[in-house]
């Protein structure tokens, strides 16, 4: 997960084809400031029905047939048409609005363990026949095909009610929001030289149909608001940045209001200008609350889903029942949490959101379940089969990832350190699920000295085996919050919005990745 | 309609809602993954896809729209709308396509094989199965796989704008990956290996892929985490070109512009080692990042961007060259749902003379780094710390496998710390680099 748009990635995004094969390495990332949509509820529908995005349910029950044509033991289809729009100010003009339509149909075809997959970006039959043929192949005993069932249509309650839709509000109002951020990130303080804010909407009405009788319709609106600064001060200079957003509708920014979100990325830059080398080496260390549950994400979310647990790949296979982390902590993963970047009403196989618990005082109690796991693993589905786009197949995926709240005050958790490292702000996360190594980047960190935070210190990226940091979790703090609505992750190359949260936490030891070597002096 | 005719179409179509100026980034492509594990067929994949993106400049407001949608009334409909949107945005003077550079022609790197898509459907499984087996038979202690997979592709791409640029071209690419899990002790370690080319026959053997694989995993085995202190760190070639990527990243004009860079006030400055030559190559003959013109209609060259430690140029589009009255560089790089930025062709550090054994001989205490984890770079200020994996080097021998460790420093610092370059330059993506030797890197461990 990751507060900024970046891709140092060095791989080109004209390179068609995805080097993301390992599956070993998991990504947090900001989403790229893209996605925004522009329609209410019944002007998306009359969007898409204007639109050739859609399929009657007679033509999706023959695709259903064609792909089981090949004696597959299940089929899907999977209808999307999203609207995203964008705004973006930079040196206190409107520099450029985005807008762009994304529509298409994925055919999925499970036999087994395998999988089949076509897509098509034409709702023309004939491709629509290619890609469901495409699909059926993965099977391979024609002689065995069975029929679909009958697909009666079923919806569940909106996880994710919407006050005002992104088509009710005037471009004008958005770009008020910008110049409000703007001008009170400049008026703050003198020594910011650039503000960048961006607001992003996006409206999605998606169909998601199988061979056992299921079809059902969603609609996801998602709304994100970012504001970047830099600070320069003799020659230094310091970015600071803050956003949010989520499955909301536009009045979510008369709470959180630009001139919030400016304040705090102006906070964050002017700080950063004082901050010290971080210390290097082993640490005592207190994560901030919220946001900080970019650590649940890394050290044990991805090593729960359950793909890696049915390949024997994690480092938790096997392992439920047992103590996993250490007792203070009780962890969740809740898809219908309203409102939220991470919740859906249905995923996107169709099966409605739940609140899943994955460690209950430090016993690993769940996995997160898909379709293709929860057969072959004789597991319930849990509501987690997430994909990027119709393009891509569903693996099991977080949505709201958080932490329970403990009793400690946060005061109690910081005037317990001695000698320690507070971290407050973070950029992103990874993890490798094989050998559990995780890091995640504090943006904004403070030296804790005789249980007082001190001086701010420069971003460090901290490190840990997942399954080790849990059970050196030694304070709790009662001040949970879930984060703002930030968050990307990346796996296998798809990227998902999703949710984290947590209280302050303590945790007893973990390596700060600084440059500040007790004894030694740097060069550079 | 064709894809060149839906193109020509819709910047007719602008021009004709009323935009002083258009372009369009058409893509159309062809994707294929055929994925094995444990010696079963797991994944298969294929479809085709396509989807332009439409510029727009009234008054030098910019609007950009994008679809996927290439019915001629819906790309009329999609033109005008586009139009109507560029009215809602300030105007600024930096919105201009580049001034036309046409060529009459541009030079044919062989960015196509029309082998890739004949390849057939058995030989991708029976590659991936290969590549399965040659590293279980490769050590006993690989018991497990992620996969190994077959990726195929060719894409089309067309740029044209009001200006009289029109350019289509075709690329094509085949890619294996095998992905092994190691296990000792009850610990697992993963790594993978791959290779990537643009014609069928230039690819590597299953078996190297897969022994190459096989080794990385197993050398990870049983790591140790290293003691916190400040010692030379090794790159090792996938390691390096990483690191170059983020160098060209810093050199962005429109960050320069906006101070939001490590490298803004340093043209024609010593930023790093004489040993470091760093070149962007976009006409190399069946290059991966291979392209003769950019995504703007601009003609590519070769440039010499860090020249024995001194930097030469600043990357511009067609917008950050008129804001920095510079003439765009040839780097425009876009996807069709996004406007230009700024991005590297064939980027790669020039060789040096010393063999990567010499590099490691020369180290008594250091890390040899194979693999970096997590986002720790700030672009702003130049300061790195990232999760690291490798090898220990103990008096010029690789010796046990280091895990839980960063690394630690500031880029403009380690450029500068550039001591040793090999001579192991290979070029097996679109950034490549040999062995190199960085001093005085804080790594942190225990």
């Amino acid at each position: 997960m990751n507060a900024e748009k970046k891709d140092n990635s060095g791989l080109s995004r004209r390179d068609f084809l995805r080097h993301s094969a390992t599956g070993a390495a998991m990504v947090m990332t900001a989403p790229p400031i893209a996605a925004l949509m522009m329609q209410s509820k019944d002007a998306l529908a009359k969007a898409v029905a204007s639109s050739e995005a859609q399929l009657d349910k007679k033509t999706i029950s023959k695709l259903l047939e064609i792909a089981l044509s090949q004696g597959g033991e299940f089929s899907e289809v999977y209808i999307q048409y999203t609207i995203n729009s964008s705004l973006q100010l930079e040196e206190e003009r409107i520099r450029q609005a985005n807008y762009g339509i994304v529509q298409g149909v994925g055919i999925r075809v499970l036999n087994g363990a395998q999988t089949g997959y076509g897509y098509s970006d034409d709702f023309s039959f004939d491709s629509l026949e290619s890609a469901a043929k495409v699909a059926a192949f993965i099977a391979n005993q024609p002689d065995s095909a069975k029929h679909p069932a009958k697909i009666v249509p079923r919806n569940y309650a909106n996880v994710n009610p919407i006050g005002i839709y992104p088509d009710q509000v005037a471009v004008k109002q958005k770009t008020d929001l910008l110049y409000r951020a703007n001008d009170v990130a400049r008026s703050n303080d003198k020594r910011i030289i650039q503000v960048d804010a961006s607001f992003a909407d996006s409206v999605s009405m998606f169909t998601i149909a199988n061979s056992e009788g299921l079809y059902t319709t969603d609609e996801r609106v998602l709304f994100r608001m970012n504001v970047s600064v830099i600070a320069e001060e003799n020659d230094r200079r310091e970015r600071g940045y803050h956003g949010g957003g989520g499955r909301l509708g536009f009045n979510h920014f008369e709470t959180l209001t630009p001139e919030i979100l400016a304040n705090e990325a102006v906070r964050q830059a002017t700080v950063l200008l004082d901050a010290v080398d971080a210390p290097a080496g082993p640490n005592e260390v207190v994560l901030g609350n919220g946001w900080a549950g970019i650590l649940l994400h890394e050290a044990i979310g991805h090593g729960l889903e359950a793909d890696f647990n049915r390949k024997k790949t994690s480092l938790y296979t096997g392992r439920i029942g047992e103590k996993v982390a250490s007792e203070l902590c009780t962890v969740i993963d809740e898809g219908n949490i309203p409102n939220r970047r991470g919740s859906l009403t249905v995923d996107d196989e169709g099966t409605p959101t739940r609140k899943n618990v994955l460690i209950e005082d430090g016993i690993l109690r769940s996995y997160m379940v898909d379709r293709l796991n929860g057969k072959l693993m004789n597991m319930e589905l849990t509501g987690s089969g997430r994909r990027q786009s119709f393009k891509h197949y569903p693996m099991p995926r977080m949505t709201n990832t958080y932490m329970m709240p403990g009793e400690s005050t946060p005061e109690e958790i910081i005037s317990s350190v001695e000698k320690g490292f507070y971290a407050k702000s973070f950029g992103g996360g990874q993890v490798d699920i094989s050998n559990g190594n995780f890091v995640f980047n504090v943006t904004e960190g403070y030296l804790i000295e005789n249980g007082k935070v001190t001086a701010p210190v420069k971003g460090a990226t901290l490190i840990g085996i997942g399954p080790e940091v849990l059970t050196k979790v030694v304070m709790v703090g009662n001040d949970f919050s879930l984060d703002q609505g930030i968050g990307n992750c990346g796996k296998n190359g798809q990227s998902v919005p999703v949710g984290v949260g947590q209280p302050h936490v303590k945790i007893s030891e973990i390596t700060v990745g600084g440059t500040a070597v007790a004894g030694a002096s740097m060069t550079g | 309609m064709t894809i060149q005719e839906a193109a020509k179409y819709t910047v007719e179509r602008a021009m004709k809602s009323g935009a002083d100026q258009a372009d369009v980034y058409l893509e159309s492509g062809r994707e294929s993954t055929v994925t094995v594990r444990m010696g079963e067929l797991e994944t298969l994949k294929q479809a085709t896809s396509k989807g332009l993106g439409l510029r727009v400049f009234t008054g030098n407001r910019l609007g950009f729209a994008y679809t996927s949608d290439f019915s001629k009334k819906s790309l009329k409909a999609f033109a005008k709308r586009t139009v109507e949107m560029a009215e809602e945005i300030t105007s600024d003077p930096h919105n201009v396509l580049p001034d036309s550079t046409k060529k009459d022609a541009y030079p044919d790197l062989g960015l196509y094989d029309s082998k890739i898509a004949e390849i057939p459907i058995d030989w991708k499984i029976k590659t991936a199965k290969k590549m399965e087996e040659t590293t279980f038979a490769y050590d006993k202690r690989i018991v497990n796989s992620s996969g190994a997979s077959v990726y195929d592709g060719e894409l089309e791409a067309v740029i044209a704008n009001s200006l009289g640029i029109f350019h289509t071209y075709k690329t094509s690419s085949c890619t294996l990956v095998c992905s092994p899990i190691a296990e000792e002790n009850g610990k697992k370690e993963s790594n993978y290996w791959y290779t990537s080319k643009r014609f069928f026959e230039d690819l590597e053997s299953a078996e190297e892929v897969a022994e190459k694989a096989a080794f990385r995993a197993i050398r990870m085995l049983n790591p140790t985490k290293p003691k916190t202190q400040v010692v030379p760190v090794v790159f090792d070639p996938q390691m390096a070109a990483s690191f170059i990527g983020i160098i060209f990243y810093a050199l962005n004009g429109e960050s320069i512009l906006k101070r939001s860079s490590f490298m803004v006030d340093k043209l024609n400055e010593k930023v790093a080692s004489g040993k470091f030559t760093m070149i962007d190559d976009p006409l190399m003959k069946r290059g991966i990042g291979s392209q003769p013109i950019d995504d703007e209609g601009v003609p590519t060259n070769t440039k010499t961007v860090i020249d024995a430690g001194k930097l030469k140029y600043y990357f511009y589009n067609a917008y950050s060259a008129h804001k920095a009255g510079k003439k765009p560089t040839g780097n425009a790089r876009r996807g069709y749902s996004s406007t230009p930025s700024v991005g590297a062709w064939n980027l790669y550090l020039k060789a040096g003379e010393m063999a990567p054994e010499e590099i490691i001989k020369s180290v008594d205490n250091g890390l040899y780094l194979t693999r970096t984890m997590g986002w720790g770079v700030n672009m702003v200020n130049g300061d790195i710390s990232r999760g690291a994996s490798g090898l220990w080097i103990e008096n010029g021998e690789l010796t046990h496998s280091i895990g839980e460790a960063t690394i630690a420093g500031n880029l403009l610092g380690m450029l500068k710390n550039v001591s040793m370059v090999g001579n192991d330059l290979e070029f097996r993506s679109s950034r490549a680099a040999p062995t190199i030797k960085i001093d005085d890197v804080t790594v942190s461990g225990t």
